[in-house]
């Protein structure tokens, strides 16, 4: 995986808003996201629950709910031209193509109604210059994601599967179209221990065979751990650290990956209670002015309150966007709460 | 699949007995029929000597037995009003209202389903509070009244439609414009709701996202992906409104003096002529099972998981 760091930049997404507009106000769901793919790479995007980070993955396919919510500004540059300037029609030309993506609960994502193999030729008819026998491509691309009997498997409706293989066909069907991204928002959430780990596994394959990029949506450190060559963390619509996986672990910078690092069980120490964060994160329609974890982090002074921190560089490849990066930290006022 | 369509068949049977069942006891509950029938002055030998002619001495349970074997032979009795058999009768009249219900039906659920699914694409748009007005009219108009007032506007001021009564090929389709839209209306506002909500649920589903994913256009998401599993609740209402259309609208018959089944189930049991009433309530009921029994197999059409279980 180290090459990753040097492959050819796949997708760039700079400072993409995407806002919801509701009776209570602007829902700020994603707040000026940036960072960048390349060739092979896996980038883990980790956070609570509610905290953009499905939103994000659903901009970058401009599938984000509509009317209910718009891109405010940003890019996403994919495969060298910026996505949401394009007119909607194109999105079906990029949408599978180009970026793709797996969905959560496999229970859900594939039509009840249909075979695997009417939802696998369909998908595979979408693709440029798909000829000839598209059952033959369909058993093929089953057999790739190691579905066994594959020619038996198309004639099966999804309930008659179990959850890891329909997991795997929408893997099939994501992927048949040979995307350059594809976008896992968390796929192994539903699916028993035994099978995650066939999954994610499955996924590295592919990516080895394909040089595949993964954006790996999941509040799970140890999946990250196993499946990611870069983190960023997520907090409130912001990306509050960015850098390797093994700088974030040995060195986390932000209090928030700090304390959700903390806050994940270890097999070598035993202890009575699981450390956990204390308080909720702001709502995202009344967010502060300072850094939105300021009001449970356990370094807090007063300037954290008065102004949101800019990113600082903990090395190359690591930055953080927290006060205490900050060179004059020490000679700062301490809260006055 | 056989399984499901023999064991839904086996049911429909058996629940046409309970009909009979019903029919038969409950018109034997209402009274003594020769009360009715013979004249004032009859003796109490003329009523012994009617009752032996007629079967009625023997036991219930024996009557009953012979009615449904001449149910089963075709005899469903004589019409002591018309003197005529019964089931003739019923038959007679039965194409009036076969011809208006399919009218109505082909109408509202073409208009339902299309202004349903329209509605829930065009969510919270100009398209949706028109489809609100609509649905509100359809729900809250009463039929009496609605035909009346349609009666009054497009017959009586403006001449453009007859009346009531119907009328012979192709004319006859504007005698049944006035009936179909009183008949209709509410069935297009309770199935535009209900394919509303249905396609609202379905196009917030996880497999609808994927459809998009993977890049197909719109209209493959929406009349593939959509439809096919939005139409379950619209078509159990389908099936009850087909039963209720084919049995005959009693308040729209009588209103446009549309020559049909129900405005004949009213004259029956207005004159107690209790074979009619018979022959009308299990022909209305076989009928009303058919078409239920007609959902069911459309829904192991649309929903494999019902044909696998």
């Amino acid at each position: 995986m180290t090459t990753a760091r040097d492959g050819k930049v796949v997708l760039e997404v700079k400072n993409l808003h995407t806002y919801f507009f509701n009776r209570w106000g602007t829902v700020k769901a994603v707040d000026g996201i940036s960072f960048t793919l390349r060739e092979g790479e896996t980038l883990g995007i980790v956070g609570e629950s509610g905290c953009g980070k499905t939103m994000t993955s659903l901009s970058l396919l401009r599938l984000h709910p509509k009317p209910a919510s718009r891109i405010i500004e940003g890019e996403v540059i994919l495969d060298g031209e910026d996505i949401l300037r394009r007119p909607e029609r194109d999105m079906r030309e990029i949408r599978g193509h180009k970026i793709s993506m797996i969905l959560q609960d496999p229970q859900t994502s594939l039509n009840p109604v249909y075979t695997i193999g009417n939802q696998l030729v369909e998908t595979l008819g979408l693709k440029k210059g798909s000829h000839g026998n598209l059952k033959n491509e369909a058993e093929k691309s089953l057999r790739k994601v190691r579905v066994a009997a594959p020619e038996r498997r198309l004639e099966d409706f999804p309930h008659q599967m179990s959850g890891g293989m329909k997991q795997r066909v929408v893997g099939a069907i994501a992927m048949a179209c040979e995307p350059m991204v594809i976008i896992a928002d968390e796929p192994t959430t539903a699916l028993d221990v035994t099978i995650q780990l066939q999954y994610l596994r499955l996924l590295k394959d592919i990516q080895a065979e394909t040089g595949l990029s993964i954006i790996f949506i999941t509040h799970d450190f140890g999946i990250v751990a196993r499946m990611c060559d870069r983190v960023a963390v997520m907090y409130a619509g912001r990306f509050v650290e960015e850098g390797s996986v093994r700088d974030i672990f040995n060195n986390p910078s932000h209090p928030y990956t700090e304390a959700l690092i903390g806050s994940v069980p270890k097999v070598e120490e035993r202890v009575e209670r699981l450390y956990q964060i204390e308080g909720q994160p702001p709502a995202l329609y009344d967010l502060p002015v300072g850094c939105r974890f300021e009001s449970r982090c356990r370094y807090a002074k007063s300037k954290c309150a008065e102004e949101y921190p800019p990113y600082f560089e903990v090395n190359e490849h690591h930055k953080a966007a927290c006060w205490r990066l900050d060179p004059s930290w020490e000679t700062l006022p301490s809260s006055s709460k | 699949m056989q399984r499901y369509l023999i064991l839904r068949f086996g049911q429909s049977i058996v629940a046409l007995v309970g009909v009979t069942m019903l029919v038969f006891f409950l018109t034997r509950l209402s009274g003594n029929v020769l009360d009715l029938m013979l004249p004032i002055e009859a003796t109490p030998e003329d009523f012994e000597r009617v009752e032996k002619a007629w079967g009625l001495d023997k036991p219930i349970i024996a009557q009953y037995g012979i009615y449904m074997w001449n149910v089963l032979h075709g005899d469903w009795g004589q019409s002591w009003k018309w003197g005529a058999g019964a089931l003739d009768i019923v038959l007679e009249k039965f194409p009036a209202t076969a011809q208006l219900a399919t009218f109505t039906l082909i109408i509202s659920t073409t208009l339902g389903l299309s202004i349903g699914m329209l509605v829930a694409v065009k969510k919270d748009s100009p398209f949706d509070w028109g489809g609100k007005i609509i649905a509100l009219l359809g729900q809250s108009l009463p039929s009496f009244w609605l035909g009346i007032v349609l009666m009054w506007v497009f017959a009586v001021l403006l001449g453009w439609l007859p009346t009531s009564g119907r009328g012979e090929g192709l004319g006859g389709i504007k005698y049944m414009i006035m009936p179909a839209i009183t008949l209709g209306w509410f069935n297009v506002a309770a199935l535009m709701r209900l394919t509303r909500s249905a396609m609202l649920e379905v196009l917030d589903s996880e497999y609808v996202k994927l459809a998009r994913i993977k890049g197909l256009p719109e209209w493959k998401v929406i009349w593939k992906h959509c439809l096919r599993n939005a139409a379950i609740a619209p078509l159990t209402y389908f099936g009850l409104v087909a039963g209720f259309l084919m049995t005959g609208s009693v308040v729209t018959e009588t209103v446009f003096a549309w020559p049909g089944t129900g405005l004949l189930a009213v004259e029956a049991v207005q004159s107690r002529d209790y074979q009619v009433v018979q022959a009308v309530v299990l022909f209305m009921a076989g009928i009303f099972i058919f078409a239920n029994l007609v959902v069911d197999v459309l829904y192991a059409y649309l929903d494999p998981r019902i044909r696998y279980n």
